[in-house]
């Protein structure tokens, strides 16, 4: 049996990219000081860290290194952004989102429903397309924040974020309009001055950099507070001690995955465009979950039709190859992934949706490797379904 | 990732008895697509006894593997044999499941059970046993995965299940809007509350009830043990859980009486009547 590792869930996580490890030893091993101290042996880590901020800015093209926060994950943004608003707007109790954000954030806002705010969650399409005149409808005087994801993290589907940010700054100037990039970081260019957004979060691992860091674009226009209390650092907008090694390492991958935002939009794309055109073409179950949308170009989103993914994702294991599935099975939560719910995917389909996403790491012999074995897998559980009927009615049909 | 045991991944990569009997004798069927997960067994049974058995399986690893190994548990098993297999068996004959899995081994046992069922109504053959009260039937639960109370009391009964967490692992009711939680609790409620009222059912005699059953296992039971040795026993008196007797012949002014009236007389009463219940003796 074949155990070369295939690594096609770089949504969930990516290698640390050898160049960034590279650039990190430093600051575990001779440049241990703490950036805040005052002599001059914390003179490189403190410069490390400035060097760092100045690459996250220009990778998100801010308009100036204060407005990098730097804290330890994508949730972390996204939870200092999103209470830190609300702190500062006591007056507004009214937030808008979507019905497909990350659990992160969804989770935050059941519990802020909880303390009395009152929250819209926007629909999307079947091709899981965001609803924008339900937004435009949403928006009222009363509304602190409009929180939007750049591209879902199952779909790739990526959200219209400049005219999101038209919508609502025309609706109400003073609502803040904070943007979750965690899935496009890397993937496709992010300008928060030219869309015009107020607060963006980033997690290094989904481009590169290791788990346990992430930074936060608030503007200077934006007022939050802390979300940890303590120390002065960022600006006393996020205390404890830097975490040096780890922020020189994101810089390090912000840089490097500017240059490589050429190779995502063609290269990447053209392998997860040939992988997910052979499977269609030659699993007569399969059906493409985003249809037409504008994608990242690494993700995508296929539903097989009365198979279940748990089952796909496991016989993908035995070959070494690693995707992941918006099965209720896989994640124990009983219920397929809210995603594919709010998209409507056909309930024959939704159960048996695979996502594979692909990095820059990703070889044509791997996706040609993929692609051949995906037709083999895919008879193989059809034969142990209980929908043999309907699967007949399907071979013919496709045929 | 789950930790699924090595008999689980050996049957889910290579599954037993995959497929469809065309003449079978009885058909089976649990879960559905919406659902996540459904399952259909095929049974060929000769002479009361289960000759072959095939499955087709809609789900995750380990509904597969609890499919297969069913499959192999019942093939040569008689009819009877197979009624007794428990959702509990699949489970521990598969090495065990993760808890958050453990509804694929009760889907196995719902579709058994369902074949049964079915056989039974071709055999035109009705085991009073299995009939179910006729309200408790057609009652859904929960909503999201039509889960009947039946369902969740053939679970708690099986694995003695306690919570609501665990039913939802069984049977997966409330796992989804959840709004049937508070049934589920009411059901587990009810469940060892009959348990308990079966333990204490002497308990909640009346009155009158009480009396006779005291009296009548004096006479039947206490009594001719004391005749034995040469004594005897009188029920003098019944005063809420008090019972008043007087020992006579041998036993009274025995010095072992205390003895008898405490480990013999007190002791079968609370047995059989109530554990509260203290004898106490006249002169």
């Amino acid at each position: 049996m074949e155990k070369k590792l295939i690594y096609l869930d770089n949504n969930a996580t990516t290698k640390v990219d050898d160049k960034v490890l590279e650039a990190m030893l430093p600051y575990f091993s001779s440049e241990y000081a703490n950036p805040s101290s005052i002599y001059s042996f914390a003179k490189n880590s403190n410069h490390a860290v400035k060097e760092a901020r100045g690459k996250i800015k220009d990778f998100l093209n801010a308009a100036n290194e204060k407005e990098i926060i730097f804290t330890s994950c994508g949730s972390e943004s996204a939870n200092t952004a999103i209470r830190g608003v609300l702190n500062m707007n006591k007056n507004k109790r009214h937030i808008i989102t979507t019905k497909v954000e990350h659990p992160c954030v969804l989770n935050l806002y059941q519990t802020l429903e909880k303390e009395g705010y009152s929250v819209d969650y926007i629909g999307v399409n079947a091709n899981g397309e965001l609803d924008l005149a339900q937004l435009e409808e949403a928006i009222n005087y009363d509304t602190a924040l409009v929180s939007v994801m750049y591209a879902n993290n199952e779909t790739g589907v990526i959200f219209p974020i400049e005219k999101i940010s038209e919508i609502v700054k025309s609706k109400n100037k003073e609502t803040k309009l904070f943007v979750d990039a965690v899935q496009v970081t890397g993937k496709i260019p992010i300008d928060v001055q030219a869309a015009n957004i107020d607060l963006l979060g980033i997690s290094g691992h989904k481009f590169h950099a290791p788990k346990g860091v992430g930074a936060l674009y608030v503007n200077s226009k934006t007022m939050i507070t802390p979300l940890i209390i303590g120390g002065h650092q960022e600006r006393g907008k996020r205390a404890g001690t830097e975490n040096v090694p780890y922020i020189v390492g994101m810089g390090k991958a912000a840089e490097i995955a500017t240059d490589f935002l050429k190779y995502e939009a063609t290269e990447v794309k053209r392998l997860r465009d040939k992988l997910e055109a052979s499977i269609l073409k030659n699993v007569f179950n399969a059906r493409l979950n985003t249809g037409i949308a504008n994608r990242v170009p690494n993700t995508t989103n296929i539903g097989f039709e009365y198979i279940e993914g748990e089952l796909i994702l496991l016989h993908l294991s035995d070959l070494g190859i690693c995707a992941s599935s918006g099965s209720a099975c896989t994640s124990g939560s009983l219920e397929p992934s809210h995603v594919l719910r709010a998209m409507n995917v056909p309930f024959t389909a939704i159960h048996g949706s695979i996502r594979l996403s692909l990095s820059k790491y990703t070889t044509e012999d791997e996706v040609d490797y993929v692609a051949s074995v995906f037709p083999g897998i895919i008879e193989k559980l059809c034969n142990i379904s209980p929908y043999q009927d309907e699967l007949d009615a399907l071979r013919k049909l496709r045929a | 990732m789950w930790d699924y045991s090595e008999k689980v991944i050996d049957h889910y990569r290579n599954p037993r008895n995959v497929g469809k009997i065309d003449n079978a004798d009885a058909i089976g069927q649990a879960g559905s697509l919406a659902c996540g997960d459904s399952l259909k067994i095929y049974l060929k049974i000769e002479n009361n006894i289960v000759t072959d058995a095939k499955f087709q399986t809609f789900g995750c690893g380990s509904a597969v593997a609890s499919s297969s190994i069913l499959t192999e548990m019942i093939i040569g098993k008689t009819v009877d044999e197979v009624r007794k297999i428990t959702n509990k068996d699949i489970a521990d004959q598969l090495g065990g499941l993760p808890p958050e899995k453990m509804h694929c081994s009760v889907m196995g046992y719902e579709a058994l059970e369902d074949a049964l069922k079915n056989y039974g109504e071709m055999q035109d053959y009705l085991d009073l046993d299995e009939l179910r009260e006729p309200e408790k039937t057609e009652k859904i639960v929960c909503n999201c995965f039509g889960v009947t109370e039946n369902m969740i009391w053939d679970a708690i009964k099986q694995n003695g299940l306690k919570t609501v967490e665990e039913i939802t692992n069984y049977t997966k009711a409330g796992g989804a809007c959840g709004k049937c939680r508070n049934i589920i609790q009411d059901i587990i409620d009810t469940y060892y509350h009959k348990e308990k009222k079966e333990e204490e059912k002497v308990s909640t005699l009346s009155p009158a009830q009480k009396i006779l059953k005291i009296n009548s296992i004096i006479e039947n039971q206490i009594s001719p043990e004391l005749r034995k040795d040469g004594g005897d026993i009188t029920l003098i008196d019944i005063d809420g859980n008090k019972v008043i007797v007087k020992l006579r012949g041998k036993c009274s002014g025995c010095k072992n009486s205390n003895l008898t009236l405490k480990a013999f007389v007190e002791t079968t009463l609370k047995e059989a009547v109530d554990p509260h219940i203290e004898v106490i003796e006249v002169e």
